[in-house]
């Protein structure tokens, strides 16, 4: 059966930590990093990677567009 | 999984009418989603050398280091007396106008009603978040009953200091205006909302219908206190009750 297997890739200096994006994924792709990048804000990083559908939810949501989304069909 | 991140699998990236330059608002603030949408939906309809952005006093201000078309500023609450110049000068131009609550609902008041009572060929973005943001936090005239805020540290009294006004509403009775929506861009289903709205708007614009208003309610993360996603908890229990999102007027007929 063919699935929809998506990534996100994040970019950690654009991201301001504010975890808007963390509910808006409904399969706990995102998480948040115990790490700081250079501003002091605790970014999120992509996690549970097998369960990303590509639905794009979590970039639509992030205010400083931080999220590029990418989705195929694995056959 | 490094296979999937291709060219041509992309399904989401920051709009390409973006500038480089980094969002300098708060983290989680909602003008930088709505700037987002605005701008995809720009990029949608091929506007990109049509569009003329005005931007008023305030945090909303910013959005012209944003957006990479053309935009102008005007004084404080005048974007509507502005983009009515700017459309009747060039009526085949995409005019926005992009505003906060403390400027369209309080300094700019009279401009709002006046340019939406005319009709004028435009669009208006109203970012409601019911505080002055850039200034520290001082009331306005959409914050809340009971809501604190740095000019009214025990909350909003509204026997003193009436009550959150609803400009929607107000100006949905106006026949000037063709479209009137209030929505909101903290979750997804709401995004996809707005951008169905925000493109509506500019439709209308381009088919020369009207005045539409969109407003949206957002949140205000350092002016009320709170973390980004306690914000957004917060909006949805006490800004919706007293904004309720939906449509107001559709094709010039009120629909609430």
């Amino acid at each position: 059966m063919a699935k929809i297997k998506g990534e996100i890739i994040i970019d950690v200096e654009r991201c301001k930590g504010c975890h808007v994006c963390v509910p808006a994924c409904n399969f706990k792709c995102v998480g948040v990093s115990p790490k700081v990048n250079s501003k002091g804000y605790n970014y999120v990083v992509f996690e549970n990677s097998e369960s990303c559908t590509g639905c794009a939810n979590c970039a639509i949501v992030c205010p400083d567009a931080a999220i590029t989304v990418y989705r195929t069909k694995v056959e | 999984m490094s296979s999937i991140a291709k060219k041509e699998n992309l399904v989401y990236q920051r709009p390409a009418l973006r500038t480089e330059k980094e969002y300098s608002f708060c983290p989680g603030c909602g003008h930088g989603t709505v700037h987002n949408i605005i701008l995809e939906v720009i990029e949608e309809m091929g506007l990109q050398e049509k569009a003329i952005g005005i931007t008023p006093v305030g945090c909303a201000v910013l959005a012209y280091e944003f957006m990479n078309i053309d935009m102008q500023q005007a004084a404080h609450g005048r974007a509507p007396a502005l983009a009515t110049a700017i459309n009747r000068m060039m009526p085949d131009k995409a005019v926005f106008t992009y505003q906060g609550d403390g400027d369209l609902a309080a300094i700019g008041t009279a401009e709002t009603i006046h340019a939406c009572n005319r009709g004028e060929n435009i669009v208006i973005f109203f970012v409601n978040n019911g505080i002055y943001g850039m200034t520290g936090g001082q009331m306005a005239p959409t914050t809340l009953p009971g809501m604190p805020s740095s000019t009214s540290p025990y909350g909003r009294d509204v026997e003193t200091m009436g009550g959150p006004m609803k400009i929607t509403e107000m100006i949905s009775q106006l026949d000037g205006v063709y479209m009137s929506t209030r929505q909101a861009a903290h979750t997804p289903a709401y995004v996809r909302k707005l951008k169905k709205a925000i493109r509506q708007a500019f439709e209308n614009q381009q088919a020369r219908k009207g005045l539409s208003f969109v407003e949206i309610v957002t949140n205000c993360a350092s002016g009320w206190k709170k973390t980004p996603t306690d914000a957004n908890k917060w909006l949805e229990e006490n800004m919706f009750p007293v904004y309720p999102l939906g449509d107001i007027k559709i094709d010039g007929k009120l629909v609430k």
